[in-house]
């Protein structure tokens, strides 16, 4: 099965703080991961590694095949991340603006967006149900509904790998459902890797087929049912929280 | 005045008057929606004190200060973008650091010269209705430079305006687009001197743009209010001026407040 990141000895400083030490592990084709750990555990480090946005001290990265330094094939990357309002809030951005920046990444000079990428656009916000907000400004909508105008953003170019920040932080029970069932959606029918980032590991069986659970370094990698069969598990993470992950599996 | 406007448009430098000040205007507010949004809207002010240093080393070595002007403010901008970088602190003190050597180098220069302290003056102020037609065609040749660069990285400068990382992970060259864009900054704030003067440049930046993001409704949007309400300002602001004998480049400024004054309105009645 082909790797779609391959993660080798990867170690990560903030200054003197150690944020990542040593870490390994390799994503196949059609994986839905479940990162985990606590606050701080090096989550969304590791993704902005993986992601090109840090360099790390030490260690490879090869995404797609490809050391993340020399990557160029970033519209096969979807990405949704963890602090969606970090956008500046006077800028004057429609939704639909917003989700064609998305489509970019597969240009090339000079980047220009066709009548049919706005087609394209189109159908990613029916997909996700904000048509109606299409010409709204970006900052005039709820955390919600700019939680799924990010996540357009992130699928409109259909990518092959969609890496998710603690996703559902916004979203109410009724959007969460159809969410997470259109992530299902797409790992299962159309192929789609996915990486789900989130701090409650009692989310991660429910959705994916495989846990990595960091703090700083891997404390488990593997499916979920090498994780429930796991007494090293039981012992670290004890017995409700480990029966929590494997029952809602 | 006892003239006609038509008669007023008649004369050449009236047009010369309106044409570089159109696109020198169009300019600035283009880039000074970018500038605005990215918190740098007082770039245009410290550029415009290094060209007092570079317009009185100029005119010290007897060179067309307009043309030694030029490549000392765009190394001046890229010095600011470096120093942020390098030297790990924020872009406006970079931009204070730059800002007060560039003005301290014209205010020496100016000091042991004793001979062209006028001059300096002019430029300090400006006055957009001497434009020569050199300066009116450097003006158009430039603004169409600029303005082609603008449309053709539209999407690379609107998404790293929008969210800087997020641009990264769309394989878009951050760095070389601030880098662009604090250039393209440097070349409007030199032709934006004859214009509306040293003093009065960064009101030419940020007044539009801020006047567009009160009522815009999108980006694209955006721009187009804040070129239309520098078209506008320029236009009304020069005929006030003529017909009213006040000084045109605060005029301009004046009239492009009182655009912002009732957008600002306008928007708080909704």
């Amino acid at each position: 099965m082909e790797n779609i990141v391959e993660v080798k000895n990867l170690n990560f400083n903030y200054g003197v703080a150690e944020v990542l030490k040593d870490v390994t592990f390799s994503i196949e084709k059609g994986d839905y991961v479940g990162l985990g750990g606590h606050n701080g555990s090096g989550k969304t480090t590791l993704v902005k590694i993986i992601l090109g946005v840090l360099s790390s001290n030490s260690g490879d990265v090869f995404v797609f095949g490809q050391n993340v330094n020399k990557f160029k094939k970033w519209h096969k990357i979807g990405y949704l991340p963890q602090n969606i309002s970090l956008f500046n809030p006077i800028f004057p951005a429609t939704v639909y603006e917003v989700v064609s920046l998305g489509l970019i990444s597969r240009k090339k000079f000079p980047r220009k967006i066709t009548k049919e990428d706005e087609k394209i656009v189109d159908d990613a916000l029916e997909e996700l149900e904000i048509f109606n907000l299409k010409d709204r400004l970006i900052s005039d909508l709820s955390g919600g509904q700019q939680q799924r105008v990010f996540l357009a953003k992130a699928l409109v170019n259909e990518p092959e790998l969609l890496i998710l920040d603690e996703p559902s932080n916004t979203l109410d029970a009724r959007t969460r459902n159809k969410f997470f069932n259109l992530l299902n959606d797409l790992n299962k029918k159309k192929g789609t890797t996915i990486i789900l980032i989130t701090h409650d590991i009692g989310h991660i069986g429910e959705h994916a087929n495989k846990l990595l659970y960091l703090e700083k370094s891997v404390v488990f990698y593997g499916k979920l049912s090498e994780f429930c069969d796991s007494e090293k598990m039981e012992g670290i993470f004890g017995h409700e929280s480990q029966h929590l992950i494997c029952h809602q599996h | 005045m006892n003239i006609s406007f038509f008669e007023f448009i008649s004369y050449g430098f009236v047009q010369r008057a309106f044409i570089s000040g159109i696109f020198v205007g169009v300019l600035c507010s283009i880039l000074g929606l970018f500038l605005v949004l990215r918190k740098l809207s007082l770039i245009g002010d410290g550029l415009s004190h290094v060209s007092f240093g570079a317009i009185a080393m100029g005119l010290f070595f007897g060179i067309y200060p307009i043309y030694f002007a030029i490549p000392v403010v765009i190394i001046a901008s890229i010095f600011i973008v470096k120093l942020t970088k390098k030297a790990k602190i924020y872009g406006d003190t970079a931009i204070g650091i730059v800002s007060s050597v560039g003005l301290a180098g014209g205010v020496l220069l100016a000091s042991a010269s004793h001979g062209f302290n006028v001059s300096l003056l002019s430029y300090l102020f400006g006055n957009i209705l001497a434009i020569s037609a050199s300066e009116t065609y450097l003006s158009i040749a430039l603004s169409l430079i600029v303005l082609a660069t603008v449309y053709l990285l539209y999407y690379e400068l609107f998404a790293v305006t929008f969210n800087e990382e997020q641009a990264g992970i769309s394989g878009i060259n951050s760095e070389k687009i601030n880098l662009l864009l604090v250039v393209l900054t440097a070349i409007t704030v030199v032709l934006s001197i004859r214009v509306v003067g040293i003093m009065l440049i960064s009101s030419f930046f940020i007044l539009p743009a801020v006047t567009a993001l009160q009522i815009s409704k999108g980006f694209k949007s955006a721009i187009f209010v804040s070129a239309l309400t520098a078209i506008l300002s320029v236009i009304t602001g020069i005929c006030v001026s003529f017909y009213l004998d006040l000084p045109a480049g605060a005029s301009i400024v004046i009239v492009n407040f009182i655009l912002f004054l009732l957008s600002f309105l306008w928007k708080k009645r909704m």
